[in-house]
């Protein structure tokens, strides 16, 4: 009990209590985008679409239904997605003409404990967004429930693996066309290839030497191994390991480029 | 009301330097030092290197050489605690415009690690203060300039600091603005709070400030209360004459021999003096017809003039 209150002193905790304030004005909109989008897309895909590849049979899909193979896929996709989208625009944001980065930095806060706050509130958007999907998932059968426990810290971990290097980089960037670029020319390819929607067993070989090696590819087999039961300790192992080395990279990186851009 | 200057010394900068990684010098080695009580200002034009020596005061730039101590406390160490204990006014209003005004202070105060309960009755007291309570609700994208500032100085209260910094406090604000601005900080000035503003209106230092430097090209040329330094690096009075265009330059050399000493600017020539009647006098003896003739009693500006050969806002 003790710990509680230091808690709740933590000073990262106070920059996680304004993002939370600002959210109680626009938490309704971003319901559209982070769980209603995704939702659709996997009703679309998964049951639409599903419905075909059933019929045609695979073995690609190690015997499961389309959609119990999609869905934890488009689980750790959609936590890439939405921690892209809540680091990146909004670090930028905060860190030019908003200025509140700049606000909080002329109080006993320092760079660290910005960079934190802010990644605790998108930890918790891409966590509360992961929740209703799996509600989603596991009520329609796609997903046993007591393989959908472990679904919500691995989709936290793939979504922080993102959210950590966004947000070390946005902080230095200038112009924000560059994060729209960075949106259609590295995300958008990721989410593509790495395997949200097939399994890369069906890439070429050099291709999927590639993509084996970014992280949504990294967080998708270890959604999908959860959520079909495959799980084995080493394979699982890696996953999380490098997943969580990217968001340690990502928030040692962060904590450089915060002190440079707010003690200049 | 009497506001009591203390002997102790809150800021003490001495050799203070800031060099940026362009390799430009914005503070070139400046000392001074500031007592409990005092209102400081730096006067100087834009890129003097005051907002640099505002931003290191306010823990948040890395100082380049020299040393620099608030409160009993280096600044290099103990960045957190001193700005614990001061307040900062930056000279872009950094306040949440989708926020609204009450919402800016509550959210500022858990800054500082206060306690909700603290902060929501200091938060009914500042918005009093900044004459902002029927606005308490309203989004701060609706505040006019005037009204913004005066809700950045509310939100620099909120921890109760020792040291205010203002950062060109009044720049941008129309005239009744700036009054009421300047009202408002004679009446922190009265309840004892150290000020320190930059400033480039020499108006504004000289009503608000106890002491103050004058800074050119990241040095300090000059240092003292405005009277003195009114008396040290100017006349009394001084005679502004305008002439129709082409016949200034012609007439200046005229005017030489009758004042201390003559100022040419591109619109208008500065004659100081210790009377301006009898120096207007001597004008028209030497039958010289201006256009226009002002007597007005020296001020800051003609200081700055003095001593860089520039004009404060261009």
């Amino acid at each position: 009990m003790a710990l509680l209150p230091d808690l709740a002193r933590s000073p990262a905790l106070r920059e996680f209590t304004y993002w939370m304030h600002r959210y109680r004005r626009t938490w309704r909109g971003t319901v559209v985008v982070n769980v209603a989008n995704p939702l659709l897309f996997l009703a679309a895909m998964g049951v639409g679409l599903g419905r075909l590849v059933d019929d045609g049979g695979s073995d690609h899909l190690h015997g499961a239904t389309y959609l119990a193979f999609f869905a934890p896929g488009l689980l750790a996709a959609a936590a890439m997605q939405n921690a892209f989208l809540d680091s990146a625009g909004p670090v930028f944001q905060s860190a030019r003409q908003r200025g509140n980065y700049r606000a909080a930095a002329a109080t006993p806060m320092r760079p660290a404990d910005i960079l934190t706050g802010h990644l605790l509130f998108t930890g918790f958007r891409v966590l509360t967004s992961a929740l209703a999907f799996v509600v989603v998932i596991v009520a329609t059968g796609a997903v046993p429930w007591r393989h959908s426990l472990l679904l919500l810290p691995a989709a936290l971990l793939t979504g922080l693996a993102f959210a950590a290097p966004v947000a070390a980089w946005a902080v230095t960037v200038t112009r924000s066309t560059r994060i729209n670029g960075v949106f259609r020319f590295v995300l958008l390819p990721m989410y593509m290839f790495s395997g949200t929607f097939y399994s890369t067993t069906q890439l070429p070989d050099w291709l999927r030497a590639v993509v084996s090696v970014t992280p949504l590819y990294q967080g998708i087999q270890l959604c999908r191994e959860l959520a079909l039961g495959t799980a084995a300790p080493l394979d699982s192992g890696v996953h999380v390991l490098y997943l969580a080395a990217m968001a340690t990279a990502g928030l040692l990186l962060g904590r450089r480029t915060y002190t440079r851009h707010l003690y200049g | 009301m009497t506001v009591t200057i203390s002997s102790e010394l809150l800021v003490q900068a001495s050799a203070l330097r800031k060099v940026y990684d362009s390799g430009f010098v914005a503070v070139d080695g400046i000392d001074f030092q500031l007592r409990r009580g005092e209102a400081f200002g730096f006067l100087g034009p834009n890129g003097a290197g005051k907002s640099s020596t505002m931003r290191m005061l306010g823990c948040v730039s890395p100082l380049s050489a020299g040393s620099l101590r608030m409160l009993g406390l280096e600044t290099a160490e103990h960045g957190p605690e001193i700005r614990a204990r001061i307040g900062v006014v930056p000279q872009d209003d950094t306040l949440d415009t989708e926020l609204t005004v009450r919402e800016n202070l509550l959210i500022y105060g858990r800054y500082f690690g206060l306690g909700r309960a603290v902060i929501r009755e200091r938060a009914e007291r500042l918005l009093e203060f900044a004459r902002l309570t029927d606005k308490a609700d309203a989004q701060v994208e609706a505040l006019s300039g005037g009204m913004r500032r005066r809700l950045t100085i509310a939100r620099a209260l909120v921890n109760e600091p020792e040291i205010l910094l203002l950062d060109e406090p009044t720049t941008g604000l129309d005239p009744q603005a700036r009054h009421l601005l300047w009202e408002r900080l004679y009446q922190l000035k009265a309840d004892g709070v150290t000020l320190v503003l930059t400033t480039h209106y020499m108006d504004e230092a000289e009503q608000l400030c106890d002491r103050l430097v004058v800074m050119d090209a990241g040095r300090i040329v000059a240092e003292g209360s405005p009277q003195d330094l009114i008396r040290t690096h100017a006349t009394r009075e001084v005679l502004e004459l305008r002439f129709p265009p082409g016949e200034q330059q012609l007439t200046a050399g005229r005017l030489a021999a009758l004042a201390e000493r003559v100022e040419v600017l591109p619109d208008r020539v500065l004659l100081y003096c210790e009377d301006g009647e009898t120096a207007l006098a001597a004008v028209h003896a030497e039958r010289i017809t201006p256009l226009t003739a002002l007597v007005r009693r020296a001020s800051l500006e003609d200081v700055f003039l003095t001593l860089t050969g520039r004009t404060l806002v261009d």
